[in-house]
């Protein structure tokens, strides 16, 4: 089935492959032994990583460890110097992402979020989604100008499916206001509901939950999960271990651009480590520092043992 | 005449173009360095430079049109540096108070800069047009121009000699003054990073400040030296503006050594290109090599930062 | 907060504690003086900064506790605006030197001096003041009424809604628009035709480039000798040594000329736009001098700096309307207006498209433009290709209207170009109109006041002022407007040329 025909259905979240599509162990993602050096900093060191369809895979590891810069190698922004990622668009259709130009990896499937919001600050909500929702559509200046049919079913079909996902994550009370006057959490869901609109069968969020109150933390856990339920694969970069705790169904740690730990959130949080990742000395907490321990940790205990 | 006949005197014909170019693309590298910006109006510092170091020059020459020479000479070229370094340092300190410091105070968006400069390059060389006249302005010779000494069947003049000599004095002495002072350090610290240079305790608003000075001192003086061998007059800023910006490119904008380098280099390339094709196609010879660097090597041949160069 | 700086010198022989209130009413004076005050003691220009002293409503402010009066002579005399006086007095005699004698090379610094020695030197200082005074009263008079009303300022989000003028007044601009010429003076309406007819269409072009895309184009008016050359090139044998071994209806030069100049903008921009935006600006700086210099020295293909001559006026003959323009300006004026209404429309719905949409992205962060999946590149390029197709367009109407010659592709041109978008207000349709009707308004009326390449001062002293006073133009666009002040704030940028310069509030 064509991605275009999933699009003009006017379904919100373009891809949504079926249960039976999405078997276990079907891969959406490898990466491979990437590394990412700035002159003499090395910010990724051979990290790999696999994600299945379906699956919210969660990046934790204290700041500095290399995430952010595994999202921009995935997502074209930044340029690896050694390692490969593969995608699978569809089951059967593996493409190698290192290389291609961001727009186009978004036009693949690979919808992301930053860490540090980046909306169209003078676009009003709705404009912020449609933008996404319009990336795969086809009619040109000729089309605009002259208002033919197809590009106003097009114009049309843009603001039906922008209008649903601002539904989906809560904000059609705001569609036509500025994504600046947006509060800060609502922002980040117009940011995540901007990155489905371009219909991703990979949503990459980086650090949703920064800034943002208890309750809406819960919220966004809800958003996330009900996300993953359409059929989108989730890659969560998160501080908050509570929320990666509640929704991820796996966790990779990383460190010093290395991973040093993945499996599933309890195995993660058990994992020696771990512990010493985040706790500096393993031996000073003992072996029972569990999930409370882990989530005093990431920024506030980082790297305390080096230099 | 074979090209290869005539390689010594494009040769040392171009060095010394390619010198001037270099003492006025430090004005853009320099700038850039500091405010990430391509100061437009620079090419206009330049000019009212020249006008300065032309007049100033010229009204201490006898009236009965003889050539002085020995000190007087000497005494001549250094008014007419003087005055053309102060008249651009001037108009460089006014156009960044003018142009760019009431747009930098509320952080206005970059293509807001461009624009006030083109508006600031436009409105100076059209005063300068109403007020020195449009047409070619020469300054009689500062001194009996002879052949210095031949170089392979090349002549050096004294006058290319003085151009090259001063110009490339001037070149050492920013080397030495970015690389090896205080204040050096203070532009090389904003250009690396503004934000930490404020932490710092560098006082970026003056920073800023002298190295528009700088360029425009700078551009000022080569403003007098360009004058020496060709016309000055209101619109002569825009064609060597372009070539001194080329040179800043070709040398990696931003970096003061790369500046000097590209201005060499390019002088040399116009001048074996002009031989070989045609001399009224020079000016697109410059633009074609930035065209070219754009495309091949935009950081240029020696990157791109005034903070790790120098 | 930090430490007072040291009380302004008009202010200083005032005992600090006299007026009512004393301690505390200089603190609001302070308040005022610290934005002015934190770029250093010796600030010439700090009063024409607008976030600075020219906006002295705080210097009682609404919330600052008891103030003194305003007739005090230290609230009056601010430091601040003792150095606005300053500023504008040099103005003033900046403007006597810019209006005064025109000098020449034998005696540099004479027409200055005799502007200067005149008696209208009395009447530009005397301006000076006086627009001193009223910039002054004017600031206590909203400062008292800030007082007594809280000012109404709405969110920058709350304002959203109805887009573009309304219907009303666009028709009412048309009417004027037709009526305009059937009351002056046949040079006026030649004016009309060839100055304010194709710059309106000019800057409605280059406005795609500047006003969506954010780019910077200082070659636009290469374009439009493209458009001119193709049309003597193709409809006239004798206009130009070189000619096609056809000849066609200028009509039918139209979609050749749109397409040549599309497809000039294209090779120019591809590989320019990849770099950073400041680079597109200077290689097509050059691209419009070198188009200009063959122009101008290509004798045997283009003429020269002699022109074409005779390229054949528009014609119709179709459908049993058989109509040619000819030397009358009229009813080129009004095939001009129907042709700029219409591209008024079509960029319109161009704005609103995704196209529009994406551009506005590309402006405001081409980080996450990119992230969304917008083809930045591509979509700089389109704009970059449309605004040079609507150059060539223009260039066959030029062509076709009038003898022409390299002069009316010079540089200056270009810039003239520019300075219409940015004036009008960048991003704004009826904007750019309006600043090409107001600006080559202005033109016209110093064209027998001033020498024609005088009035270019004027053009850059407008190009500087509004960037200081008002970068978003006379008419602005509401979104530019709105992407300026956020961009000001540090909120997204507001252009597709990187980030802003050092400097700012520090």
């Amino acid at each position: 089935m064509s991605r275009a025909g999933a699009h003009r259905s006017g379904v919100p979240v373009a891809r949504r492959p079926r249960a039976d599509e999405t078997a276990p162990g079907e891969l959406v993602v490898e990466a491979r032994d990437l590394a990412l050096r700035f002159g003499g900093v090395t910010s990724l060191d051979g990290v790999s990583l696999r994600q299945r369809r379906g699956e919210i895979l969660a990046v934790i590891g204290p700041n500095g460890a290399g995430k952010t810069s595994l999202f921009n190698c995935l997502t074209g922004a930044y340029r690896p110097q050694q390692g490969s990622v593969t995608f699978w668009p569809e089951q059967d259709r593996p493409t190698e992402l290192v290389g291609r130009r961001p727009h186009a990896i978004t036009r693949l499937g690979v919808a992301r979020t930053f860490q540090n919001i980046r909306l169209f600050p003078a676009l009003s909500a709705l404009e912020n989604v449609q933008i996404g929702t319009e990336v795969r559509q086809r009619y040109g200046p000729v089309g605009a100008i002259l208002g033919l049919p197809h590009a106003r079913r097009a114009e049309r079909d843009g603001v039906r499916q922008a209008l649903s996902l601002l539904d989906l994550v809560g904000l059609s009370h705001r569609t036509h206001e500025l994504a600046a006057s947006l509060p800060y959490g609502e922002q980040r869901r117009l940011e995540i509901a901007r990155a489905l609109g371009t219909g991703p069968s990979l949503l990459l969020l980086d650090e949703p939950a920064a800034g943002t109150n208890p309750a809406e933390k819960r919220d966004l856990a809800g958003l996330i999960t009900r996300i993953a339920g359409t059929g989108v694969s989730v890659l969560l970069i998160e501080h908050d271990m509570r929320l990666v705790m509640s929704v991820a169904t796996s966790v990779v740690v990383l460190n010093f651009g290395r991973v040093i730990a993945h499996g599933t959130p309890g195995e993660v949080q058990r994992d020696p480590a771990v512990i010493e990742a985040y706790l500096g000395v393993a031996d000073d907490t003992g072996g029972d520092a569990g999930g409370a321990d882990v989530q005093a940790g990431p920024g506030a205990a980082t790297r305390k043992d080096v230099r | 005449m074979g090209f290869l006949d005539q390689f010594w005197q494009l040769t040392i014909d171009g060095l010394m173009v390619g010198s001037l170019y270099a003492v006025i693309a430090l004005g853009y590298t320099l700038v850039y360095g500091v405010l990430q910006l391509i100061n437009f109006a620079h090419s206009e510092v330049f000019m009212l430079g020249s006008f300065g170091g032309l007049f100033a020059a010229r009204g201490l020459l006898p009236d009965d049109g003889s050539v002085p020479g020995g000190l007087a000479s000497v005494g001549l070229v250094a008014v007419g540096l003087g005055a053309g370094a102060i008249c651009g340092g001037l108009a460089a300190f006014t156009l960044e108070r003018v142009a760019y410091r009431p747009l930098r105070r509320r952080s206005a968006p970059r293509l807001a800069y461009l624009i006030s400069a083109i508006g600031a390059s436009l409105f100076a060389v059209n005063l300068a047009g109403k007020e020195f006249g449009r047409q070619n302005v020469s300054l009689p010779d500062l001194f009996h121009n002879g052949t210095v000494f031949s170089f392979f069947g090349a002549d050096v003049s004294t006058q290319s000699l003085v151009i090259f000599a001063v110009a490339v004095a001037m070149l050492i002495g920013l080397d030495r003054l970015v690389a090896g002072t205080r204040l050096g350090q203070g532009i090389r610290a904003v250009a690396q990073d503004a934000d930490t240079a404020v932490l710092m305790g560098v006082n970026v608003e003056r920073i800023i400040i002298v190295t528009f000075v700088i360029g425009g001192l700078l551009a000022g003086a080569g403003g007098f030296l360009y004058a020496m061998t060709f016309n000055a007059s209101y619109s002569m800023g825009f064609v060597p503006g372009v070539k001194a910006f080329t040179a800043a490119v070709l040398g990696g904008i931003g970096n003061v050594r790369g500046a000097m380098l590209g201005g060499l280099l390019l002088g040399l390339v116009e001048s074996y290109g002009g031989y070989l094709f045609q001399a009224s196609y020079k000016d697109v010879i410059a633009f074609l090599v930035l065209v070219a660097i754009l495309m091949i090597r935009p950081s240029g041949l020696l990157g791109e930062r005034l903070g790790r160069a120098a | 907060m930090s430490v007072p700086p040291p009380g302004p010198p008009a202010a200083s022989d005032q005992p600090a504690a006299s007026g009512p209130g004393g301690g505390a009413a200089t603190v609001p004076l302070r308040v005022t003086e610290s934005p002015a005050r934190s770029a250093g003691p010796s600030d010439p220009t700090g009063s024409s900064d607008p976030t600075g002293s020219s906006d002295p409503t705080g210097s009682s402010g609404p919330d600052g506790g008891p103030a003194r009066p305003a007739w005090h002579p230290a609230v009056l005399f601010t430091r601040a605006r003792l150095r606005q006086l300053g500023v504008l007095l040099l103005v003033g005699v900046l403007a006597a030197i810019v209006t005064g004698p025109t000098g020449n090379s034998d005696k540099p610094l004479q027409a200055a001096k005799d502007s200067i020695i005149d008696v209208r030197i009395v009447l530009y200082l005397g301006l000076a003041v006086a627009l001193w005074v009223v910039l002054v009263l004017g600031a206590e008079l909203r400062g008292a009424l800030e007082r007594v009303s809280a000012p109404v300022r709405a969110p920058i989000g709350a304002a959203y809604g109805r887009r573009g003028a309304p219907i009303v007044l666009n028709l009412v601009l048309l009417a004027i628009a037709i009526v305009a010429p059937m009351v002056v003076s046949t040079a006026a309406q030649q004016s009309m035709v060839n100055d304010i007819g194709i710059y309106a269409l000019l800057a409605l072009g280059l406005n795609v480039v500047v006003g969506y895309a954010g780019l910077l184009d200082l070659g636009y008016i290469a374009f439009f000798a493209i458009g001119a050359y193709a049309t003597a090139y193709f409809s006239s044998q004798t206009a130009m040594p070189w000619h096609a071994p056809f000849t066609l209806n200028p009509f039918f030069v139209f979609p050749i000329a749109l397409v040549l100049a599309a497809l000039a903008g294209v090779i120019l921009g591809a590989p320019t736009l990849r770099l950073r935006g400041d680079y597109l600006a200077i290689v097509t700086l050059g691209f419009g001098e070198i188009i200009h210099l063959v122009a101008n020295n290509a004798d045997n293909v283009t003429n020269g700096a002699r022109g074409a001559f005779g390229v054949p006026h528009l014609s119709i003959d179709l459908l049993g309307i058989d109509y040619k323009w000819g030397i009358d300006p009229l009813p080129y004026y009004y095939l001009l207006i129907v042709i700029i209404v219409g591209v008024m429309i079509a960029f319109g719905r161009l704005e609103r498209s995704r196209i529009g949409r994406s551009w506005a992205a590309i402006r405001e962060d081409e980080i996450a433009a990119e992230a969304t999946g917008v083809a930045t590149l591509r979509m700089k390029l389109l704009a970059f290709a449309i605004g040079a197709s609507v150059s060539g367009f223009a260039g066959v109407l030029f062509a076709s209207k009038q003898f022409f010659n390299p002069q009316s592709f010079s540089l200056q041109a270009s810039f003239f170009v520019v300075a219409v978008v940015i004036f009008g207000g960048m991003g704004s349709r009826l904007g750019v109109v309006v600043g090409a009707v107001v600006l080559q308004g202005l033109a016209f009326y110093l064209r027998d006041k001033v020498p024609p390449a005088d009035r270019y001062i004027y053009f850059g002293a407008v190009i500087v002022i509004m960037m200081i006073f008002r970068p978003q133009g006379l008419v602005p666009s509401r979104r530019r407007r709105r992407e300026i002040q956020l961009a000001e704030e540090g909120i997204g940028a507001a252009d597709s040329l990187g980030v802003a310069p050092t400097g700012g509030q520090q």
